[in-house]
């Protein structure tokens, strides 16, 4: 029974997911046993699946189904900025063109979210008031994760009473890399509790495992299940802070847990590749990977999403090259 | 064992586009095939590029555009100068190709090469000096100093000559390295009958420290190529110069409309039977754009 119906998510939803994965909780009542687990799930045979993900970027997507996909691939976006720079007019900006990414061009679909640091929150709250453009905000000492459970707990929360639809958590590394497994499941739990608004609806839990650091694939896998079992809704790749970001192959990992996720416990939970996509044809590879690997019911702006900022210039350069037949120039975006 | 040598087999050249400061085979995969204007065999196949390679040239000639033309004009010089001396080292295989070319014998051939060299180093020596000739200080009613300075003008498409004495090298070398000494990058069009020794001149600007994208060479056909140029957004001007076919896409007339749309400026083709003649600076002087300061003095 998949959850069909889209984040944000109603008390119901939240109810039914948080019942359907009981029966897996189980599995984190003591470290051994969510050990156990994790060490359970079948091991990733690296050379077949950066074969595979490789054989799936190779489709060609022409014409109609071109802009499509552009259109598909823009309303998914995340648009991001996390810099050390960040002002309230650089993220007003940032919302106003998540409105309206090209305004020469009205039929152009809006991005999915704008996402900030936590004190950035109310400025972008305020800016896309009305648009249907989600505020996600990263939390818990985003981005590496090094903060005791009380300062994470009131990151979040803040960015939650700031008006926050989306938090996106990171997971300590540290941890999970030395095997304490139980402590990361028991902060997602928390986070997600902070999620919690004083109305009993909850901002929409993204858990980023930053994959480039936990090394191997088989390691992304057993993240992928612990997050999605302390319940995440959805599962991301990365920061985008590191040197490697979101590959083909380690989103395809991400992508085959909550495909078997769904059939173990009937719980849809979103994927969110980001960081280092940067063009269309990136963009394409990983919306033909999600069509092959979880079919239609992924394909949407509530499971999907890119983190990402400058590959929206890219699409929106391709989508004025699809319209009027003629390249399209840096010239011709925003420049941030 | 036996005592009759057999003869060495050759080793083809495989010609490659020339994008970014790397050789890379067209986008499509396809080649067409080039003969000797003279005899009409085979030498060569070469790329046939596409409007997306040309795409990609473009994307890399706009990355290129901000190093090159913050470069000072002594530091391009220096550059131009070293193309002139990697293209006098590889004197024989030029002129072997331009002979075949152009269907002219060994002997003119290497003196059109030669030629060539000769005009990269006349075209170094103006990298320092056209601010001079195209800048001015203006005497104005005010108390101000108030000075003229010349700009690049950014990516400029060039489609190559394609008629005229000398023009595989040494008219290719008269069109490109007026654009590029004054600080912009370009995207050249090969003329389709004779691009091999154009594809080889990627491969001595490779080697002449002038950084990736400055120069980008496509071979292929003229009305895919120019006309992707010409309406190209990132594009700021074009040199028409090869452009010879009377109507269709590739004509000039066609290209001048679609540049219009996007304000290029445009160098309207030339007839020009001889490129040993001596060149004026009206090449130089045709993409660069004046900036204008007003400093206050007396203060």
């Amino acid at each position: 029974m998949p959850t069909s119906s889209p984040p944000p998510a109603a008390v119901e939803d939240a109810a039914a997911a948080d019942g359907a994965r009981e029966s897996l909780a189980e599995v984190a009542s003591t470290e051994a046993t969510l050990r156990r687990f994790l060490h359970g799930l079948p091991g990733i045979d690296a050379v077949g699946l950066q074969a595979r993900a490789a054989s799936l970027g190779t489709r060609s997507i022409k014409t109609t189904a071109k802009a499509y996909a552009i259109d598909l691939a823009i309303s998914m976006i995340d648009l991001t900025t996390l810099e050390g720079a960040d002002t309230p007019g650089k993220v007003r900006s940032l919302c106003a063109k998540a409105m309206r990414p090209d305004p020469s061009d009205p039929s152009t679909p809006r991005v999915a979210a704008v996402c900030v640091y936590p004190d950035m929150v109310p400025f972008a709250r305020a800016a896309v008031a009305g648009s249907g453009v989600q505020v996600a905000s990263v939390a818990t000492a985003f981005p590496s994760g090094r903060a005791g459970l009380a300062v994470k707990l009131a990151d979040t929360a803040e960015a939650v009473a700031a008006g926050a639809d989306e938090i996106d958590m990171v997971i300590d590394r540290g941890a999970f890399l030395s095997g304490r497994y139980l402590e990361v499941f028991e902060t997602i739990r928390a986070v997600k509790r902070a999620c919690l608004r004083a109305d009993s609806t909850a901002a929409h839990l993204k858990v980023i495992f930053e994959t480039g650091e936990l090394q191997t694939y088989d390691n992304i896998r057993r993240a992928s299940w612990l997050a999605m079992i302390a319940g995440a809704d959805f599962i991301k790749t990365s920061t985008g802070k590191v040197a490697v970001n979101a590959t083909p192959a380690n989103t395809l990992v991400l992508m085959e847990a909550v495909r078997d996720f769904r059939a173990a416990t009937g719980v849809q939970v979103g994927v969110k590749p980001a960081g280092g996509i940067r063009t269309t044809k990136d963009a394409m590879k990983y919306l033909v990977t999600v069509n092959e690997v979880l079919g239609d019911d992924w394909l949407s702006p509530d499971w999907f999403r890119f983190g990402a900022s400058s590959l929206l210039n890219d699409l929106l350069m391709q989508r004025q090259k699809l319209t009027t037949g003629r390249y399209s120039g840096p010239d011709y975006v925003t420049v941030d | 064992m036996s005592e009759t040598t057999t003869p060495r087999l050759d080793v083809h050249k495989t010609y490659k586009l020339f994008v970014g400061g790397a050789f890379p085979r067209s986008e499509s995969g396809r080649v067409y095939e080039v003969t000797d204007l003279k005899t009409g065999d085979w030498i060569a196949n070469v790329p046939l590029g596409t409007r997306k390679d040309t795409r990609d040239a473009v994307g890399a000639a706009r990355k290129a555009v901000g190093g090159w033309s913050g470069a000072t004009a002594y530091n391009r010089g220096q550059i131009l100068y070293r193309a002139a001396e990697m293209l006098q080292g590889r004197r024989e295989q030029f002129a072997a190709e331009v002979a075949a070319s152009e269907g002219i014998s060994a002997r003119k051939a290497a003196a059109l090469v030669e030629a060539a060299v000769d005009r990269w180093v006349w075209y170094a020596g103006w990298t320092d000096k056209v601010a001079q000739i195209a800048g001015s200080a203006n005497p104005v009613a005010g108390p101000y100093f108030n000075l003229s300075t010349p700009e690049p003008t950014g990516v400029v498409g060039v489609v190559a000559p394609t008629r005229g004495n000398g023009y595989s090298l040494l008219g290719l070398v008269s069109v490109i390295a007026p654009v590029i000494a004054t600080g912009n990058t370009a995207v050249v069009a090969l003329a389709p009958e004779a691009p091999l020794p154009g594809l080889s001149l990627g491969e001595v600007l490779a080697t002449s420290d002038l950084p990736g994208g400055v120069v980008n060479l496509i071979s292929g056909r003229t009305e895919d190529i120019a006309p992707t140029l010409a309406s190209h957004q990132d594009v700021n001007a074009l040199d028409l110069t090869g452009v010879n076919s009377p109507d269709g896409p590739g004509s000039a007339r066609a290209l001048e409309t679609l540049a219009a749309d996007t304000l290029k400026r445009v160098r309207r083709p030339d007839v020009n039977d001889d490129w040993t003649a001596a060149q004026g600076t009206d090449r130089l002087l045709a993409f660069l754009e004046t900036k204008t300061v007003w400093h206050p003095m007396g203060i």
